[in-house]
């Protein structure tokens, strides 16, 4: 009975893995829901920022603030990647870096060099290894993402790109569409593309205190900072969405190894047993 | 009474919403009433208080770390930050995401030695199992 002992210690433990992906499957199928109700609450801001921007933009024709304006030649690119920081999330982030390293490469087959910045310790871990200059990187946003978190990266960047170290920033994510599915994007931060508005019916303009140009600065680094901020947000909704999914079939999947492991086991018991039962009679005949 | 839309928000949650008779507000140049159909404004506010009158004659408080107002001619809203910003808590912020990078950067040997043991792991682990596979094929 050596043999049956073996598989049911490996049934047991098949259990025992069982346990730990439902268990899982169900947490991230509880942070689903907070996920989403967060991105939820980020909306309204980055709506009514959007409206104040293509007032401002409209309003003022002389100051043309550097993150409205393309530039001809593009020398270096950068990339904000969001990531997650955890594993056991089937191939969201390989799917994500792989969409990446294309966009990446289509630069640099032009002779445009690449900055990265990281968020998450899945991107840092990836493009660690890489031959990109990584210059900065956050992990550990946890399950309630704060704008606070983000601010020192997206600075980073920004600042890079007013100076004109960089001369495009590119936004990329996992697009949370719905439970079953995610979509790696890429998106484009700055320049911001001109918005599209309606022009009002009559002409009016905002007062401004103190003055166009400080308010328009600041409320673009307000809504580029809100922006990466939904993007980590949508991320995280991604990662429990593809976690749950990824659970739930490694669960499936434990479900089908025990019940082949039980069938062996059962043929293992049966052929013991008429085993003794032959042998016990081959003794009687030569008794 | 003439009321005005009011919505406050931040860019992680929804923090007021509802008619006021007026709003108070501490912008960069100076404290700002708004009545209903005032002209249309936009303003940097200062870390203080918004006071929102209500058409009940309450009074809500809600303090904010800056932000912005933005007033059009029956909407108030105003887009608060989140945490306190100055320019030297930015730099600071950024130089802490800087000096991140380089950290990760630099402890590479960790982080190989590692994925190295984690690969010599999975190895050995198949092994066994390839092991267990064979032993059981024998005995049948």
């Amino acid at each position: 009975m050596a043999g049956a002992r073996e598989i049911r210690t490996k049934i047991k433990s098949v259990a025992n893995t069982r346990k730990v992906t439902r268990a899982l499957e169900m947490v991230s199928a509880s942070k689903i829901r907070k996920a989403q109700e967060l991105m939820r609450a980020s909306r309204p801001y980055a709506r009514l920022m959007r409206q104040a921007i293509g007032h401002i933009a409209r309003a003022d024709t002389e100051y043309e603030h550097p993150f409205l304006k393309a530039r001809a030649e593009v020398r270096r690119v950068g990339y904000i990647v969001v990531s997650t920081d955890r594993g056991l999330c089937g191939g969201l982030n390989s799917n994500l870096f792989r969409t990446l390293l294309n966009d990446i490469g289509a630069w640099q087959a032009r002779g445009v060099e690449v900055d990265v910045i990281c968020i998450g310790q899945k991107a840092t871990q990836f493009f660690r290894r890489l031959n990109v200059n990584m210059v900065a990187s956050v992990t550990h946003l946890g399950e309630k993402p704060q704008i606070a978190q983000l601010i020192g990266v997206i600075k980073v960047m920004l600042d890079a790109y007013t100076e004109g170290r960089v001369d495009r920033l590119m936004l990329s994510y996992n697009d949370f569409i719905n439970t079953m599915s995610q979509k790696p994007v890429v998106d484009a931060l700055l320049p911001l593309p001109p918005t599209e508005e309606a022009p009002s019916a009559y002409n009016w303009d905002y007062i401004y205190e103190p003055d166009p140009a400080t308010v328009l600065d600041h409320v673009l680094t307000r809504y580029i900072e809100s922006l990466v901020y939904q993007a980590v947000l949508e991320n995280l909704a991604s990662e429990h969405a593809a976690r749950m999914v990824a659970m739930k079939s490694a669960s499936d999947n434990a479900t089908k190894a025990i019940d082949s492991l039980t069938l062996v086991y059962n043929k293992a018991r049966q052929a013991a047993i008429t085993q003794e039962i032959s042998e016990i009679v081959g003794g009687a005949a030569a008794v | 009474m003439t009321t005005i839309r009011c919505d406050i928000v931040s860019a992680e949650e929804e923090i007021f919403s509802g008619r006021a008779s007026m709003v108070i507000a501490t912008g960069e140049m100076g404290e700002l009433g708004i009545a209903p159909r005032h002209a249309p404004l936009i303003t940097r506010l200062k870390p203080g208080q918004v006071r929102v009158q209500l058409e009940n004659g309450g009074e809500q408080f809600f303090y904010v770390s800056g932000g912005i107002l933005e007033v059009q001619p029956t909407v108030v809203t105003v887009l608060t930050d989140t945490a306190i910003r100055a320019k030297d808590l930015d730099e600071a912020a950024a130089r802490k995401a800087k000096h991140e990078a380089e950290r990760a950067l630099s402890d590479r040997s960790d982080a190989l030695s590692l994925a190295q043991a984690q690969a010599q792991l999975a190895q050995a682990v198949a092994q066994l199992q390839a092991l267990e596979r064979l032993r059981r094929s024998l005995k049948h």
